[in-house]
């Protein structure tokens, strides 16, 4: 039992126990901090196996950003935990079944994977030796070059969600003073100031 | 049991002795880049600053020290207290935690990762953590409202901050920071008859981005023009203000040695790093480090100054210019910069 196995079993259990408490916590901020807790353990967990680059993406892209909002979507929320926690029982079967569901493809892949070692080989890219290639550059490779496209459309759909989302909430209320830039920087002595002669006692 | 000795402990040992070395060194350095922060504002300002406690006031950061080290630790009874004390140890074990992967000079460098640029860019946008928690835990409305603003300033800069360091790993072609800075010993200076000058470094041939990554880590540190999170005329001291004692130096802590982060990445990017400026035998035999810790000081200098010169941002202007004049332009320079070393050949 080496050292990577030691790690292994600290990230796993820590990230287990946070999962456990995210579902568990009282207080809703409480489960996103655990969430993040996972989400950094799952980090640590890629990197054991040598993927390094989607480590880093992990904690950027989730904890670094997704994260972020989800903390200050529950912060600004006023929960009522009473209520929530009364309807839990009713959800349980939907959970129940989806825990189901994922478990029997957990089971299909790691079976498959036991039992036949070069399926996955035989539909997925070579993977190249990693001490000539980063990984970094390895993802590169394939993503750019055979799947451009398919980087491409992913891309374009997450530009229309962006795009549904800024039209959904942009709305432009009337009588708000709003600062233009550029209309202050034209602004010139002949435009802004008037000079008056005013003449003494009687005013302007 | 040998290869226990020699596969783990050994290099465990030296990491460890390495690491203590580096964070003993680093909170002495930011002892006096607190210092000589309030001086150069003093100074500006035609003021003495600090200068009581030792020759010149230079023990002051240690008389701070001790004070707050001495002083009742206050936990306010409305707060969260397992959050409010965990906010402050996460904002300062992050910001130390990122020195692992920044090399100070050739090969002096901890853990010299692939991926170092990622780990640091990683690392800091989870500082934005120790602030949000601070204000939450707090429960009350002035942290509350700083860690809200400082949130989204956060986030917003960083998106220009991680655009820029594209543009920088485009130049390079790697992401490893050591790498970054071999990569500028030779470029626009090697090309006009300088070769391994300052004329080589990122700074000039990407002088928008040197720019943009200056004005976006004033932003991402929460230094003024931007420290909307705890401007004092608004917000008394923002998610710091029920902090007290021990808890609060750790926050300062926290914010001073992120300052300092980016300080040596720019000096990483666009600076050169360890390189010496001139290629002049008296100037290359001094050492690596030195040249860090000076274009890092300088780079601090500037902070300094800028907090002296400048007034606070409104918050819509802040955002402004975070989403519509930096993302424009950053994105811009990543598409000409991708364009211009694909058309030219030299990357």
């Amino acid at each position: 039992m080496g050292l990577q196995a030691i790690f292994f079993y600290l990230f796993a259990f820590v990230a287990v126990a946070s999962a456990f408490m995210v579902i568990s916590a009282k207080n809703p901020v409480h489960s996103v901090l655990f969430l993040i807790l996972v989400f950094f353990n799952a980090a640590g967990l890629f990197l054991l196996t040598g993927a390094e680059f989607l480590a880093m993406i992990l904690l950027v892209v989730y904890i670094g950003a997704v994260a972020v909002l989800f903390l200050f979507v529950v912060m600004m929320l006023d929960i009522d935990f009473a209520e929530l926690r009364s309807g839990v029982l009713q959800y349980a079967p939907v959970g129940i079944l989806i825990g189901l569901i994922v478990a029997a493809e957990l089971i299909v892949v790691i079976g498959g994977s036991v039992l036949t070692p070069d399926a996955a080989r035989s539909i997925t890219m070579p993977i190249p030796n990693p001490a000539e290639r980063t990984n970094t550059a390895a993802l590169g490779d394939v993503l750019y070059t055979n799947y451009v496209y398919f980087f491409q459309i992913a891309g374009l759909v997450l530009l229309v969600a962006m795009i549904g989302a800024i039209v959904l909430t942009l709305r432009h209320r009337e009588n708000i003073k709003r600062q233009d830039i550029s209309k202050q920087v034209a602004r010139t002595p002949a435009t802004a100031v008037e000079v008056v002669k005013v003449k003494p006692g009687q005013g302007v | 049991m040998d290869s226990f000795f020699s596969i783990y402990l050994w290099p465990g040992l030296i990491m460890v002795a390495q690491s203590l070395l580096l964070l003993v060194c680093l909170l002495v350095f930011i002892a006096y880049i607190l210092l000589a922060d309030r001086k150069i504002w003093a100074a500006v300002q035609l003021r003495r600053g600090p200068n009581v406690v030792g020759p010149f006031g230079l023990f002051q950061s240690f008389a701070d020290l001790l004070k707050f080290v001495f002083k009742e630790p206050i936990i306010p009874a409305g707060a969260n207290k397992g959050v409010f004390l965990l906010a402050p140890l996460v904002s300062v074990t992050l910001a130390l935690a990122t020195w692992a992967v920044i090399p100070l000079n050739d090969n002096w460098v901890i853990a010299n990762i692939n991926v170092g640029i990622l780990y640091v860019f990683a690392i800091s946008s989870l500082e934005v953590y120790g602030i949000i928690m601070s204000g939450w835990a707090s429960n009350s409305k002035y942290p509350f409202l700083g860690a809200l603003r400082s949130a989204a300033q956060m986030v917003s800069y960083e998106v220009s901050i991680g655009f820029v360091i594209v543009t920088v790993l485009l130049c390079v072609g790697s992401l490893n920071l050591s790498d970054i800075v071999y990569a500028q010993k030779d470029g626009l200076g090697t090309m006009v008859g300088l070769p391994n000058s300052f004329l080589d470094w990122h700074w000039l041939s990407l002088f928008p981005m040197f720019v943009i990554f200056f004005i976006s880590g004033l932003a991402e540190t929460n230094r003024p023009p931007f420290d909307l999170p705890e401007a004092e005329s608004e917000l008394v001291a923002g998610y710091m203000v029920e902090y007290s004692s021990a808890p609060y130096m750790m926050l300062m802590l926290g914010e001073y040695a992120a300052i300092l982060l980016i300080c040596s990445l720019t000096t990483i990017l666009f600076l050169g790093g360890w390189l010496p400026p001139l290629d002049i035998a008296v100037l290359n035999w001094v050492p690596g480090i030195i040249w860090f810790v000076l274009k890092g000081s300088f780079v601090f200098f500037l902070f300094a100054m800028v907090k002296a010169f400048v007034p606070r941002y409104r918050y819509d202007q802040l955002m402004r210019l975070g989403w519509k004049v930096f993302l424009p332009l950053s994105l811009a320079m990543v598409i000409i910069t991708a364009f211009v070393l694909k058309l030219t050949g030299w990357a």
